[in-house]
Formats: C-alpha cells, structure tokens, sequence
C-alpha cells in the first residue's frame, strides 16, 4: 500500500497512468468488437511501410510532442502558455509554401515551377515561426505582459497574416521533396523521425549545457535567479524563441503531409494538444521544475486518445469536448485547495487509525 | 480581566517547525493606552500579533477581549475585525484603484433602499471623517494619488471608524518622514484619549520614547517584562531585548583593532545612490576588512550594499573595484568582478524553493560559468557534499529540496553558494536573522576567518554586540544616508548613540 | 505641527487611465473620420453605415461588456467566443429540429451560461485554477458542443416568434439621417431590436459597475486581491459571479448574434474572444484588473467594427486584414499599458 502511494507521488506516474489507461480502453474495445485483443499492438509492413495502430499514432503525435517540447520550456520559465503555437503553426506553412511556389500561385507540381528551392521555403517558415516565438518572447520577457495575453495577440494574428501571404488561398506544392516530410522515409513515417531528432537534440542540449537549471530557477524564483546571476529576461525570450522554432518545425511537417497551405486549418487547437500534453506530463503550469519525457508521454497519450475518439468514431471537431473535460480534471486535481483537501483527509485516516 | 484592560492575552504558546516561537507570552493592554512591542527580529513580535489577529493559530494560552465573554480564537483577521482587533501593516491594505471614500467604506456602503450605494452620503461621511482626523484630503479622488503616509493615514482612519477597541499598527513609521510621523503621533494620541488600547511594533527608539505609556519587551519567544516608560530608559531597553546586563554593554570590544589604511583598496564607491531609496555615499574597504553597515531596519543599510552589488542598479556615482573603474548592472555583472550577496529575505531573493540543495549551492558558480559550461555532476556533488559538511548543514540528502529545510540551514546553503564561487569581496545583510546561537557563532567565525584571508567583507545585522565582534568598522546609517563611520575602539553605546544620532530622552 | 496640507498631494493631473480612455475615444473618431473621407463616393458617412457597424457588432458588445467585467478582477474569459457559437447553434437546432418553442429555448440557453459561467467561476475561484486554462477548457468544451448538436449549418426559421424578432426595425426618429434614396424615396435609418438590448446591457452594466457593491467589489478585487478580503469583501464569491456575469452576457450577446446571422454554424464566431477582450483593452481596461469601463468597452468595439467595415468598403482587402488591424492595435494598446505601469512603478 505504501509502495503504491509512493508510486503515485513520482512525477511520470500520471503520463504513463493514463497511456496505459487509454491502451486499456483500446484493448477493451477491440475485445467487444471480437477482434483480435491485441490488435492495437501489432506492427506489420504494408507495401514497403510500416502499419499499424501503434504507427499511425506516433505518426500523427508528431506534431504534438514537437510542440510540447518548446511548451514545456515555456510554461517552466513563465509559469504561462504559449497560446500561438497552432497559428504560428499555420504561419509556418503558408510562409513555406508562398516562398516554394512564388505569391499567388496556388500550385506547383515540378522543379522548373518553384519560385525558390524548397530548402529555401523550409527554412523561410521555419524562420517566420523563431520571429514570432522572438516577439512573444520580447513581450513576456521585457514587457512583462502575462504569457497568454502576449502570446494572444499572435494567436490571432499569426493566422490572419498566414491567411494574407497565402493571398486567402490553399497553396499546394505537389512535389515528392516536398511531400518527404509528411511521408515515408524508407518504411519508417518521416514525421516520427523528425520527432525523435527534435526530442535527441532538446534532451543533449539539456543534457550537456545547464540550460535546465537556467530555465527551472527562473521559472521557480525569478528575483533568487537574479541575486544569483541570471538574466532571467534572457532565458525568458530564449525559451520563446524555443518555442517558435518547434512550432515551425511542426508547422513545416503538418503542411507537407497535406502538401499544401491550408492556412486555416493547420495547427487549428493545436496549441490545446500541446498544452495538455505538458499538464499531462505531470509538469506544473505553475511553472519551476519540468520534465522533458512526462511532456512527450503526454504527447503521444493524447494522440493515443484523438485517434481512439475518432476510431470510435466521433469527429474532429467533437473531440475536443472530451479533451477539455481531461484537461479540466487534470487542472483539478492539481488545484492547491484539492491537494490540501485530500492532504487533510489522509492525516484525517491516519489519525483515526492511530485513535483504533 | 484586570481592571481597566482591554485587552488580555495569557500564557500563548506557539512553535514552528523546530522553534518555540511564543512560549508562554503575557500581554496586556490597557484603555487608553499606547504600549510599544519591541523585541529584536525574531523575538516573537509578529507571532504574538499574527496569534492574536487569529493569521497564527495558537497552542495554548487565552484571549480575552474588553465586553466579550470568555476566552476568544480569532478565525481571520476579519473575524478580529469584527471583535474590535483592527491592524494597519507597514504595506498598505487597501485598493490603489479606488477613492478615498470608497477605500474607508468598502464592505460598508451606505444603501438605498434599492441596495445601491448612496456615493454622496458615502463622500460626504468620509469627508467628515477626514476632517475629524485633521486630514486634508479629497475623498473622491483615487488611493494611488496620495502619498505613503497618507495612504497609511487613511487605513489607520478605516480602522478606527470601525469600532475599534485594539488598533494594532505595524511599523507604520518605516515609510514616513518626521513631518508625517508627527501627524501620525497627533492621531494617535487623539485615539487614546478617546479610550483606544494601540500597539505600536517599531524599530525607532526614539518613537517610542515620543508617544507610548508603556512598552512589553520580548526576547526568544519569551516575555522579558511589561514597563511602564518611565522606568525603563533607553539604555536599559535595548539591554532588555538584546539580553545583556548594562555592565555588559559597556564592554570593550576585544581583539586588535587592527589598522587597515596601509592595505590595497578593494571596494572604492564615490556617490553611488539608488533614488528614493539611498542618497550618494561614499565607501572605501579594504582588502581583509570587514564593514558593518549598521542604522535601523530601513535607514538604507540594505539598500546601500545592493546598490554596491547591482542588485539595484546605481544610478550616480563611480565604483572602483581592485583599483578599476567598473559599470555594474546587474548581479552577474557584480559576480565576475568577484563579488557575492548574501539578501537579507532568505525566501524572496535567497533559495530557489523547488531546485535541491545541491542546485543551491552550484547555482551561482553556475551563473558565472555561463549555460555552455555545465559543472559536470560529479564535480557538482563534491561542492555540494564539501559545504553540506564544512558548514554542517543539517539535510536528509544532498537532493533534498531546499524549501524543506529549516531557516537556518536554508541561510547556511545560500552561503555555501556564495563561498563556492570563491569571492573577494563578500556581502552578508543579516547572515544569522532567524538562526540559532550555536549557528550564529559558527558564521561570525567563519566571517573572521575569510577575512583573514583576505577576502573583504560588508556584514550587515541588527545585532550590535555581533557586528561588534566581527567588523573593523562601521558605516552608520539614517534616513537612507550614511551619516557617518566608526573604527577603532567601538562600544556598543557609542554605536547606539551614532545610529540615535545623538539624540537621547535620558 | 506641520499640517498636511494640498501641497502634499500629487498635483491634480489627467491620470494614465483616463488617458487611455481618451485615445480610444479620438481614436475611433479619427478611423471613422478618414472612412467618411476615404469612402465618401460610397457613402460611408451616411448614419445608416454607422448603425449598420452598431448592428453587426450588437452582440459583440454585450459580450464584451462581461468580458470587461471579468477582466476587471484581474481575470480573463476566452470561452465566450465558443459560448456564442453553441448559443446561436442551440437556438437554431431547437426551433428547426426539435421544435421547441422560442421563449423556452431562450430561457434554457441563459440558463445553460449561468451554469456554465458557474463552473468556470468555480474552477477559478474555488479551486484557484488559472482562469486561461479553465475558460480554455472551456473554449473547446462549448466548441465541440457545438459540434455534438449538429455538424451542419442550420439556419433558424423565420416563421418562430424568434425569428420574427429580427424582423423588427426600430427607426430612429424626427428624421435624423433621412434622406432621399436614387427612386426619390425617403429612407428612414433605422436599427435592428439587437442594438436596443445592446446599448440597455451598456447602460445597466455601467450601473451596476458604478453603483453597487457587486460592481465596487469587481474594482476591488482587481486593485487588490488581498486588500480586499482584508476589508471584508468575499473576493472568490465576487470572482465566480464575475465569471457567471460574463458567460450569461456571452449566451445574450450570442442571441443577439444568432438574430444577425440567423443560422447556426460549427465554426461561427470563431475568434470573437479575441474581439472581445481587444475591445476591452483597446477601451482601457487593464488587462491586470481594476481599471476600466464599459464606456470605454463600447467604444471598443466600434473600433474594431469601424476597422471590419472599413475593410470591406476597400473590397480588394482580404477580410483577414480586419483580424492583423486588431491585433496590431491591441498589441499597441497592450505595450501602452505596460508603459504606462513601468511609469507609474517608477515614480514609487
């Protein structure tokens, strides 16, 4: 019993909890459905390519573990949320695919088409996202505004002028170079590469530089940090900066998978996924100390849940009914009064035991 | 009840974590009365009136309050509110954003019958209030537009109009000056005579000598005694509440006094100041010196090192650092030219809560390597492990959380931080506040031992018999100025006569 | 004794926020003034234009009202977008599919914002959650709602008893703004019943916010947290109604909105949130609580309406153009702000 509990207490219990909660379900689905139980486990390759369930949601939670990345050294060291990351997302693209295919072009399908190579456009987009995580940065840091009034302004505008670029059009690059980033690299989904890149090089980055404890003792005691040494402003606007650089990344790779600037609905609630991921991650929105793998966890827990949801068959667009019920009751539980509450009961029990 | 009180507490016990905060504290208050609380910092002052306002809740003892029956537990300071226990804090409780009017009677507007609030009534009653206090102040105009002192004035008059039996003012004079501590005094005293019991918790002597009837000395959580102000001149109170008999105080310090005007300079400050909070000023320190700033809580002792530090950056003035000339502006700026702060809020500015006590103790050798420079973590265990039993810090591991630990060793892992960057000059603003003797020794020692080697020092405490033991001089403070130095042989009175500034009631 | 005298007190000077107030004031008149002169072949400066900007942003403006009362207790609403779009959808589907009567279906759906509003006030100020993340939750709670009910565009019959309500024209009277259209007919300008409610919610919001304790207690809340359970008031209480307040006036605006748009749509009033609260800022409210008005909030609005009808009188414009013009003003209002507290901060 005590092992129990204190299991409970370590900080990737709720992440790996709910994954496998949510692996559970699948199971039992599967069962009621007379399907093989383990179905949601099993690999194959099909035509060249890897299959599966598994697959398909480490695929599609690519873009989602991108962005926690940069969300959970967002929320560590403002104690608030990057609320941008879907339009920049957006913007991302558009700016890309505007660069690949030249303005007001709505398609181009061969090389002698391209207005700029395409490594141009990719780092064009990805180059627009790091200027709007740099403005974020800037407004939270130096202006001290609250991170999601900052962060709102991009929210909305990002996508606005996403929209503008794009000259209010879908801009489609048919190009296999192109299409690479949201495919197949050999049998392996490129997406799922990209993610493992992304998460290697944060986790070295933290591993070989003391970046982490810059960003934790901020987040924790921001004028401690300063007696101490820091420039808090500095680490602020980096983590920003941070943040901007995923969600162009993730930007880049939800385009390619649809080859095309569908600036309205790329990245769309994207910023809710990220969001819950580093919630679900165990990481306080609070701010202070964080953990980089509860994040990615909680990343690929929520795709897990998305793709059950549709599985069973509800749609995009009511899915986030059940999110915001799983964010609202991972909030809660989290909420000082409801820790203090169970606190009181237990020494309450303790107490009674003692009086037995 | 005594006859006549109107406020009794008996026998309050109460402890943190570790410390017997109050064990066994009397007070009384009389009608009519203003009685001073003194006590040095963690004599008990604020736990008594944190019990009493019911923020603290208290083990043992009684309340009994003037014309309530029985002994009383206060939930909230709203609950004292409503028994007649109003506080007024240094920092001002009330809305910046409202009028006047509104601040003295929110929670209790005058209603029409609609249940709308009657404005004109409620400025009108709160220009009379006004004017009953001699203020001369528009009531319709916001909070923020009036100065501090006002602001404090405005709160001790909500406090009042609120049938008021206890007033309880909190080092309401730190922010004040003489003009406005007087005005101050002028309401208080209108307030006794109108049968108001106050408490009046300062640092400033002289205050005390101006306006109370009588003063209750605290010392450890203990009640040293309950004096009427005539028999208890100024000497004989500090010696109640720092312990000492007036034979002690008078002792010399012992020790060379050892000249340092041959030594290189380390620190050279021509002018530094930080406006509103400390007027230009001159320091010199030595190599192997030892500076004690001393002055009351908020004469600008603190403020004067931080400005040296960076912390609050200078906005006049040179600072020459072992000989150059040097800009700081920020901390870090400081840290490279080899300096170290120990802040004298351990919890505001000092530990990084959530972070462990080895991150503690690298986190400012860290900051001055910069991120690229990670201190391998064997590396980091063996600082850790060396100061965790150098300075003999008492901690579960070397991972445990630095909020879990116990105030004093939470101070001593700060200054682990400080001696792990290996400083040439080493600031300390009140190193053993909070601390336990045995541990207060072992600091001054170690201050004394760094200077042997060398390293300069600036020692800040309210304790004078310490600075005495450890400080080759003292710059005294006053009014957010230096006012003046001392060296050679210093006595406790002669300090105390310097921080009075010569002014004295005996 | 020295008597405190006048000379103490900081001169008497406009302060910061009335300031504020005024830019937005002028602001408004100098974009409405250079569409007057831009667009005077089109007849921008006609009253009907400027009622036509009341009517498309009739519901914004309630809903901004609650968002400015919200934000007055140092809090935040961005559900309230969400909250109109499952309002217009509710309405719709209950006339058109379940046939359920108008005047039960407006109770039901105030009803649904006061508890909804509940909820979030309660997550916020019971549980100490921070108001972004629950009115977030609450965002894509009441947008997939939406969703749930119908994946349609459903329009609501023109036939029911609400439906007839945006039928109604209230002419402004003595002939103000009349004139004589090419056939020679005397055009009478005229408002839709949305703005009636619009501009009595401003009236009844400026009211309560100056004259009861509710509204002295959501200034006191937001100036000082801690001050004010010091002086008595119950601030969680304040702060839930504050939440219940803005999710009841975001279901009203959103009938108001429904009775514009006549239909319900997944994916209606998308970023109107964002309207809302730039509104508010753009109108002086800080975002840190305890200052602000409605007037300034309604003036907001007409802004930000001003912009959209701006842009579509151009008619080359993208219409996203509208949504980048807001944002840019409320990034400058918001730098504004933040000035304007480093000043203040710096003279203490």
């Amino acid at each position: 019993m005590n092992k129990l509990r204190g299991l409970t207490k370590k900080q990737l219990f709720l992440p790996i909890f709910s994954m496998i909660l949510v692996m559970l379900v699948n199971v039992l689905f599967d069962i009621a459905d007379g399907n093989n139980a383990f179905d949601f486990f099993s690999v194959s390759m099909k035509g060249g390519v890897l299959y599966g369930r598994i697959v398909d949601i480490l695929n599609r939670g690519s873009e989602v573990a991108i962005l926690a990345l940069g969300m959970t050294l967002v929320v560590s060291c403002s104690a608030g949320t990057d609320i941008s990351v879907g339009s920049v997302m957006s913007l991302a693209g558009g700016v890309c695919c505007v660069m690949i295919a030249g303005f007001g072009v709505t398609s181009v399908s061969t090389a002698a088409e391209l207005a700029h190579p395409i490594w141009m456009g990719i780092l064009c987009g990805i180059g627009a996202a790091v200027l709007a995580g740099v403005f974020n940065g800037f407004l939270v840091a130096y202006m001290k505004i609250q991170p999601m009034v900052a962060t709102l302004i991009l929210w909305s505008a990002a996508r606005a002028l996403a929209l503008l670029i794009c000259n209010n059009m879908i801009v489609y690059v048919r190009m296999d170079e192109f299409k690479v980033f949201g495919a197949f690299l050999g049998p392996i989904p490129t997406p799922i590469i990209i993610a493992a890149v992304c998460i290697a090089v944060l986790a070295l980055v933290l591993k070989f530089t003391a970046l982490g404890t810059y960003i934790q003792s901020v987040g924790i005691n921001k004028r401690s940090s300063r007696i101490a040494g820091f420039n808090s402003a500095k680490i602020i606007l980096m983590c920003y900066t941070i943040c901007g650089l995923f969600a162009g990344i993730a930007g880049i790779v939800n385009t390619s998978r649809i080859y095309s600037a569908d600036t309205n609905n790329i990245g769309l609630n994207m910023e809710m996924d990220a969001i819950l991921a580093v919630a679900l991650g165990g990481n306080s929105l609070g701010g202070g100390k964080f953990n980089l793998a509860g994040s990615i966890i909680g990343a690929y827990t929520i795709q897990a849940i998305t793709t059950t949801l549709l599985a069973r068959g509800v749609s995009t667009a009511q899915a986030p009914v059940f999110k915001a019920i799983i964010i609202i009751l991972i909030v809660v539980i989290q909420a000082p009064p409801v820790k203090a509450y169970f606190k009181r009961r237990s020494a309450e029990k303790a107490a009674a035991k003692e009086a037995v | 009840m005594k006859n006549n009180a109107v406020l009794e507490m008996k026998g309050i016990c109460m402890t943190f974590p570790g410390v017997k905060a109050l064990d066994h504290v009397d007070f009384t208050l009389k009608k009519g009365e203003i009685r001073a609380l003194m006590g040095e910092n963690g004599a008990g002052k604020s736990t008594l009136i944190k019990c009493l306002t019911g923020v603290n809740k208290f083990e043992a003892g009684e309340i009994y309050i003037d014309g309530i029956d029985g002994p009383v537990v206060n939930k909230d300071t709203l609950d004292a509110q409503k028994k007649g226990i109003s506080t007024v804090y240094q920092e001002i409780n009330l809305c910046p954003n409202l009028s006047v009017a509104e601040n003295l009677f929110i929670g209790r507007e005058p209603l029409t019958k609609f249940g709308t609030i009657k404005r004109r009534s409620m400025i009108a009653k709160a220009a009379q209030l006004m004017k009953d206090m001699e203020l001369d102040i528009d009531v319709t105009r916001n909070l923020e537009e009036y100065s501090l002192a006002m602001q404090q004035m405005i709160a001790i008059a909500r406090a009042v109009d609120m049938e008021c039996k206890v007033l309880i003012l909190d080092e309401p004079t730190s922010s004040l000056d003489d003009n406005e501590v007087e005005k101050l005094f002028g309401m208080m005293r209108r307030l006794r005579d109108q049968g108001v019991g106050i408490i009046f918790v300062t640092h400033f002597l002289e205050q005390v000598y101006a306006v109370c009837d009588g003063i209750t000395v605290l010392r450890n959580g203990q009640l040293v005694g309950e004096y009427s102000i005539e028999e208890l001149p100024r000497v004989k109170l500090v010696a109640a509440m720092m312990g000492k008999d007036f034979d002690d105080l008078a002792a010399i310090r012992k020790g060379e006094n050892r000249d340092f005007s041959g030594e290189p300079l380390e620190i050279e400050a021509k002018g530094l100041s930080h406006a509103g909070k400390i007027k230009p000023f001159d320091l010199e320190i030595h190599k192997g010196e030892v500076v004690g700033l001393t002055g009351l809580l908020g004469s600008g002792r603190s403020e004067l090192a931080r400005a040296i530090y960076g912390a609050d950056r200078s906005q006049t003035g040179t600072l020459k650092v072992d000989g150059n000339e040097q800009k700081i502006k920020n901390p870090i700026d400081a840290m490279h030219l080899g300096m170290g702060y120990l802040p004298d809020d351990r919890k505001a500015e000092g530990i990084v809560g959530d972070l462990s006590v080895r991150e503690n103790i690298i986190l400012a050798m860290q900051a001055k390597l910069g991120p690229m420079h990670k201190i391998p973590m064997q590396k980091q265990i063996e600082i850790a492990d060396k100061y965790i039993e150098l300075l003999q810090i008492k901690t579960a591991s070397r991972e445990t959380l630095i909020k879990q630990l116990s105030g004093g060793n939470q101070q001593k892992v700060i200054l682990a931080r400080w001696l792990a960057t290996d400083p040439d000059f080493l600031i300390l603003d009140e190193p053993t506040r909070g601390i336990d003797v045995g541990t207060k020794t072992e600091i001054q020692k170690l201050v004394v031992q760094l200077a042997q080697e060398g390293k300069s020092l600036i020692f800040i405490s309210s304790e004078i018999e310490e600075m005495l033991r450890v400080c080759n001089k003292m710059a005294v403070l006053r009014d957010g100025a230096k006012v003046g130095e001392i060296s050679g042989s210093m006595t406790q009175e002669s300090v105390l006569s310097a921080i009075a500034g010569g002014e004295s009631n005996e | 004794m020295k008597k405190i005298t006048l000379a103490d007190r900081r001169k008497p000077k406009v302060g910061g926020n009335t300031v504020m107030l005024m830019i937005t004031i002028v602001l408004f008149f100098l974009l409405y003034g250079a569409g007057c002169v831009m667009y005077a072949d089109k007849e921008f400066g006609r009253l009907q234009n400027f009622l036509n900007v009341m009517i498309n942003n009739a519901g914004l403006i309630i809903v901004a009202c609650g968002v400015t009362c919200v934000m007055l207790t140092g809090g935040i609403d961005i559900s309230v977008g969400s909250v109109v779009a499952l309002t217009c959808m509710f309405m719709s589907v209950g006339l058109a599919e379940w046939g359920m009567s108008s005047g039960v279906l407006i109770v039901l759906v105030l009803l649904i914002g006061v508890v909804f509003g509940a909820v979030q006030g309660y997550c916020i100020a019971y549980l100490e959650i921070q108001p972004f993340i629950v009115t977030m939750a609450g965002l894509f709670f009441a947008r997939g709602m939406t969703s749930v009910i119908s994946t349609q565009q459903v329009s609501v019959p023109f036939e029911s008893w609400f439906g007839q309500l945006s039928q109604i024209k209230c002419e402004i009277p003595f002939g103000i703004g009349a004139y004589l259209n090419k056939k020679g007919v005397v055009i009478t300008p005229y408002v839709r019943i949305t703005v009636v409610v619009a501009l009595i919610v401003v009236l009844i919001t400026f009211l309560m916010l100056r004259y009861t304790k509710f509204g002295r207690s959501l200034y006191a809340v937001g100036g000082n947290q801690q001050s004010a359970a010091l002086m008595g008031l119950n601030v969680k209480k304040t702060r839930m109604l504050s939440h219940v307040l803005c999710s009841f006036y975001a279901t009203l605006g959103g009938l108001c909105f429904c009775l514009n748009t006549m239909c319900g749509t997944p994916t209606q009033a998308t970023g109107l949130e964002m309207d809302a609260i730039s509104s508010a800022v753009i109108g002086g409210t800080l975002l840190t609580g305890g200052v602000g008005n409605v007037v300034g909030t309604f003036f907001g609005v007409l802004i930000n309406g001003t912009i959209s009808s701006l842009v579509k009188f151009n008619g080359k414009l993208v219409a996203s153009w509208a949504n980048i013009i807001t944002a840019v003003l409320l990034c400058f209002f918001i730098l504004l702000q933040a000035i304007f507290a480093k000043i203040k901060e710096r003279k203490k």
